[in-house]
């Protein structure tokens, strides 16, 4: 029933050319990921978990390999389309959680909305997904720099998920959530990929992995056991 | 109702960093009042200094030619600046330095239907008040022409021999009133020495090219022959035009009339001075205009410098912006805007400012702020914010364009 995987990388290397020598954060992968998988991606720090989901956002270019999202191959799209792509197909929760300062919460979380209907949002979509991940009224007034780790943690969950993706890729979601919290997240990451969502999510977690479908696992930038 | 989310980004970047915003404004603030006032005072000066000018512009000043074509300024009262000579009726047609009778009806046949046609004899004297000695011009007219062109304020035209009427200023200096007395000549050079008694004072006239009567004593043609000698030898003829319409049309009757054969008279006119006057203070105008032009440079590169810095400062966030859907575009204009709106924000309060500096400038300046509320001066206004603004996003651009550049994944990791 898969046809066309939403990620295929083929042979994907990224290398990082440094003074003191080029720096391999991708070392010739080979991955297919299928519409509709909750996969985990695994390994230790260093391993290139980011630099994977970097070029699976088309956030970032490879230097060798083909890298396919939905069939297209990235290196055959301009700037604009790719720019269209995260900001309609995909949503990404950054490690960093990357709020924009001059924001508040609530607008942080409108702006891709805004940005993709050229208008503020009426529908009250903002508000539902900022209760959704327990972000109250009054702390959505607040900029990134007034809320907590796991506050910002939330917002940018809230922020991925405002232009309803097909696409939701999650770097380390829940690091900086309590097992409480977290636990909420991930339930909402679940819910999302049983509607048919593609969700590939980067964790150190084991109990956060064992959620998902089909763990990735990456060393040294290389699959590891396969 | 639309929210454009890009400016609301800008504006609220300007505000975060609202010294560093203001600083910048204030660049252009100052760049467009200079420009603004300096070209308002140009303009007003060239008006004002053009006005007075065309007041005499529709007169003729007819001289014999002598060949050197004669300065503009020169042929006042200040030429013959040394001790009367009698004029000798015997020197030689080619180097006669006067018109003569017969010329002066020529050019009245030519002329006359267009205006004032007079002749004027003129020299420069030493005179004495009381004890008071001093030099003045002396002009020498027929008296139907002193009727006819001549203003009084005080008193009446001379009608005898020995009375003369004289200009305001003179009047002044030498606190001449009426039924005062001068004498004129100088006795030590062995001229004859004559008293005149000042039976009116003049009206003021200001400068002018025919008859520089402000400054001067002006007695009938026969008073004057007495003591400089030269009847019907005139210094030089006024044409008064009536319309001014016409003043080039009398220029061609007249060279048609006397200067067919061989160029016997010099005609002057005003436009010649009036050119060059409003060259000058065209040339003024610019000069100081490049001046304040380069207040704007130095606007212009602080607003650089505050774009660049703003650019620095949020590299991440233009990365976040990026990463999350925000085309290139966007980032120009939001970077864009803000040099837009600093710019704006500068120029408008840079046009109030520079009009009422502007106005005062003008006032000290030019002396009457008469002409401020023309087309002409007030026009600086939008020119020089629109330079202003100009400016703003000229310098917006580069850092626009490297914002909208960045790699989005270097400007994330940016710290
Ligand atoms: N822009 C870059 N320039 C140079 N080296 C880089 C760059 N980005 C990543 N690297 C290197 O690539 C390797 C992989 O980095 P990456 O951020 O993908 O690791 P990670 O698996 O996400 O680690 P963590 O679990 O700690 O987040 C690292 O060795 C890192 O130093
Ligand atoms: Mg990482």
């Amino acid at each position: 029933m898969q046809d066309i995987p939403v990620i295929e990388l083929n042979d994907v290397s990224k290398i990082y050319p440094l003074l003191s020598g080029d720096v391999v954060a991708l070392d010739h992968l080979s991955i297919r990921i299928d519409r509709g998988e909750f996969v985990a991606i695994m390994g230790p720090s260093g391993s290139g978990k980011s630099t994977l989901l970097n070029q699976i956002g088309g956030l970032d270019v490879p230097t060798s390999g083909v890298l396919k999202i939905t069939g297209k191959n990235i290196r055959h799209m301009s700037d604009i389309e790719l720019t269209d792509l995260r900001l309609n197909a995909i949503g990404y929760i950054f490690q960093k959680f990357n709020l924009i300062p001059l924001l508040t919460a609530y607008e942080n979380v409108e702006y891709p909305y805004i940005l993709k209907h050229r208008d503020n949002d009426t529908t009250g979509r903002v508000s539902r997904l900022l209760a959704d991940v327990g972000i109250d009224r009054k702390m959505a007034e607040h900029k990134p720099a007034e809320l907590s780790g796991g506050q910002q943690q939330r917002v940018a969950v809230a922020r991925a998920l405002v232009n309803d993706p097909d696409i939701l890729l999650c770097d380390e979601p829940t690091g900086n959530l309590d097992t409480k919290t977290g636990g909420q997240i991930m339930d909402m990451l679940t819910d999302l990929n049983r509607q048919g969502r593609t969700v590939i999510i980067v964790t150190h977690d084991p109990l956060v992995g064992e959620r998902a479908e089909r763990i990735i696992r990456i060393k040294d930038g290389k699959v590891e056991g396969s | 109702m639309k929210k454009d989310i890009i400016l609301q980004l800008s504006v609220r970047s300007i505000r975060l960093n609202f010294l560093r915003s203001v600083l910048a404004a204030i660049g252009i603030v100052i760049g467009v009042v200079a420009i603004a006032s300096m070209g308002m005072m140009g303009a007003n000066m060239t008006m004002s200094v053009t006005e007075q000018l065309s007041a005499m512009a529709n007169v003729l000043v007819v001289k014999a030619d002598t060949g050197g074509g004669g300065g503009f300024f020169g042929g006042g009262p200040g030429e013959s600046s040394g001790t009367i000579s009698k004029k000798t009726s015997s020197s030689s047609v080619s180097t006669k330095d006067y018109i003569t009778k017969s010329e002066f009806d020529d050019l009245l046949r030519a002329a006359g239907k267009y205006g004032t046609v007079y002749p004027l004899y003129q020299t420069s004297d030493k005179i004495q008040v009381g004890d008071n000695q001093g030099r003045a011009a002396i002009y020498g007219m027929r008296e139907d022409d002193m009727a006819s062109v001549l203003i009084v304020d005080q008193g009446e035209l001379p009608k005898s021999a020995g009375s003369v009427v004289v200009g305001p200023t003179l009047a002044d200096r030498q606190g001449l009133t009426l039924g005062s007395r001068i004498t004129i000549g100088d006795a030590t050079k062995n001229e004859s020495v004559q008293k005149f008694r000042v039976v009116g004072i003049l009206k003021q006239k200001g400068m002018s090219m025919d008859l520089n009567s402000d400054n001067g004593i002006i007695m009938p043609e026969k008073s004057y022959v007495g003591i400089v000698g030269g009847m019907e030898q005139y210094d030089q003829v006024n044409v008064i035009v009536s319309d001014i319409k016409n003043i080039n049309t009398t220029k061609s009757a007249i060279t048609d009339q006397l200067n067919r054969k061989k160029n016997v008279v010099s005609i002057q006119d005003s436009s010649r001075m009036l050119e060059s006057i409003t060259s000058t203070v065209g040339t003024l105008t610019t000069f100081v205009m490049a001046i304040a032009g380069i207040s704007l440079l130095v606007a212009a590169i602080s607003i650089f410098n505050v774009m660049m810095m703003s650019v620095t400062e949020r590299i991440r966030e233009i990365g976040i912006l990026r990463s999350i859907g925000t085309q290139k575009s966007e980032i120009r204009r939001m970077f864009l805007y803000e040099a837009i709106i600093l710019g704006l924000v500068g120029a408008g309060i840079g046009a109030i400012m520079s009009v009422i500096l502007g106005w005062l400038v003008v006032l000290a300046m030019v002396g009457t702020t008469d002409y401020f509320f023309t087309y002409q001066s007030l026009i600086y206004v939008p020119v020089s914010m629109t330079i202003g603004i100009a400016i703003c996003i000229f310098s917006g651009v580069y850092p626009a364009w490297r914002a909208a550049n960045l790699d989005p994944i270097e400007a994330l990791r940016a710290e």
